[in-house]
């Protein structure tokens, strides 16, 4: 087994994918939830479908409709040229739209779950004191569901970590940019390169372990075991 | 209504190709299914390297295509190959292309560096043929270190094509079989890169051991040396290896001015 300099790095970039995509999706999924649990709106159903459609959905579908949409042969890709100056393939950023996309139920739902078991007489009462929603969200909400906020971006930080198949779709593999500890594996088995292909495997595996592992600690906490 | 006596008992090959064959291999497999009806072929297509170590870890195809004939030889080394069986069946071609409106490649490899072209496609040197052989070509032109930062890895020469035709990278550098394909013909422009910028593309098919119990799979192997499945290779821009470099440049530069 062999742990290259080559490695660290990768699983570096890993990291770093893992920590922005899951910032991101603490930003965007906590007022995502939240709007999704009280709003009134007829379509409400269909947008919490499409949020946790990529459980279920294969990355590749991902990949694929990225690749196309954001291709500079499209309006949508033209714009995302303009605002950022390069395509959305083969850069950090876009693996990062595509890991959003990809993780955002592993964030949303966790968040959506946590923010119910607020108690609604709580909110009421802090309304009526004159509390701004900056305020309740900050001293009441938070407080009170912030296990089951945390278990959200834990679950999404584990499930960036192990994403391949849109990174191989989208990001041609750029060291340093793209390519991520998943592809280096994978590309190591091709060369037939074992021992450097069971260093990837082994520090995925680690940090697959102890992110579960942190996850599980805390549910029991949770439980009062 | 006839019952045959002794029913023939249904064949099936599992044939593993690079995929510089992507489209090609649909046309050489349904030329072979008219003339072969009671076998049943099944393709599946992938980097060379990426093939080559799923063989060597007992994938169950019975013959392998490679776009690099040294793949083979390493099975027939390891003994995972029947050792007669090799045959070399092309030589492949590197090619710049471009779909990307306004983008000119006719000056070859040299037009990379343009700054229009931000992002260059090639496919990965570490385990497909085409991405070594035009990582070797950029090296002899004396433009990788010029070009790397614009440089994006397909898995396999397809993705790498597809990654040009979608225009997600403005050029790229690819298989002449691709570009020539019926599905991307047509489609932007395409120059050569001289033949003697980068080690030749010698393609060759081997029956794999677990093959070797297929009788087949030596059918597959005879029908590539027909007259039929030559005219095939030869529409797709796969020259003979014995053709000789100078005949097939030849060759290339006249289709390139067809098409223009």
């Amino acid at each position: 087994m062999t742990f290259s300099p080559d490695l660290w790095s990768t699983v570096g970039l890993t990291l770093r994918l893992a920590f922005v995509t899951t910032g991101v999706l603490l930003i965007l999924g906590l007022p995502l939830a939240h709007w999704l649990n009280t709003s009134r709106w007829r379509g409400v159903a269909i947008l919490e479908t499409l949020v946790t459609l990529p459980i279920v959905l294969p990355p590749t579908v991902i990949g694929f409709y990225l690749l196309v949409t954001f291709s500079p042969n499209h309006w949508p890709g033209q714009l995302w040229q303009s605002l950022t100056g390069h395509s959305l393939a083969f850069s950090f950023a876009g693996l990062v739209v595509g890991s959003v996309i990809y993780s955002l139920p592993f964030a949303v739902q966790p968040f959506q779950s946590a923010l119910k078991g607020v108690p609604e007489s709580l909110v009421e009462a802090a309304r009526v004191s004159g509390a701004s929603g900056w305020q309740i969200f900050r001293h009441i909400a938070f407080p009170l569901a912030r296990r089951g906020i945390l278990t959200g971006v834990i679950l999404s930080f584990a499930h960036t970590v192990g994403e391949f198949g849109v990174v191989l779709m989208l990001g041609g593999n750029i060291p340093g940019v793209t390519r991520v500890a998943s592809i280096s594996l994978y590309d190591e088995m091709q060369k037939l390169n074992y021992p450097a292909a069971h260093g990837y495997a082994l520090v995925l595996l680690a940090i697959a372990f102890v992110t579960i592992l942190i996850l599980a600690g805390l549910q029991r906490r949770a439980d009062g075991r | 209504m006839n019952f045959p006596l002794q029913a023939e008992k249904p064949q099936t090959l599992l044939v593993c190709a690079a995929s510089d064959l992507t489209y090609c291999l649909e046309e050489l497999n349904a030329a072979f299914q008219k003339a072969h009806p009671e076998i049943t072929v099944k393709a599946t297509l992938g980097a060379s390297g990426n093939l080559l170590a799923q063989i060597q870890n007992g994938a169950p195809y019975d013959v392998f295509l490679s776009a690099d004939i040294q793949y083979p030889k390493a099975l027939i080394d390891a003994k995972a190959a029947e050792a007669d069986s090799l045959t070399p069946y092309a030589t492949g071609h590197l090619v710049v292309w471009t779909t990307t409106p306004g983008i000119d490649v006719k000056g070859g490899a040299g037009s990379l560096t343009a700054d229009a072209i931000q992002k260059i496609a090639i496919a990965n040197p570490e385990h497909a043929p085409y991405g070594r052989a035009a990582k070797a070509a950029l090296e002899h032109l004396g433009l990788w270190e010029k070009l790397r930062e614009k440089i994006v890895l397909g898995e396999n020469i397809a993705q790498t094509a597809q990654f040009v035709e979608t225009g997600n990278a403005q050029a790229g550098i690819v298989a002449l079989s691709l570009v020539l394909s019926p599905k991307l013909a047509n489609r932007g422009s395409y120059a050569a890169i001289p033949l003697d910028s980068y080690p030749a593309l010698e393609q060759g098919a081997v029956i794999t051991k677990k093959g070797g119990a297929n009788p087949a799979a030596k059918t597959y192997l005879e029908f590539l040396k027909s007259p039929e499945a030559r005219a095939i290779f030869d529409r797709y821009g796969f020259l003979l290896p014995e053709g000789g470099r100078a005949a097939s440049q030849s060759k290339i530069e006249t289709r390139e001015s067809e098409i223009r």
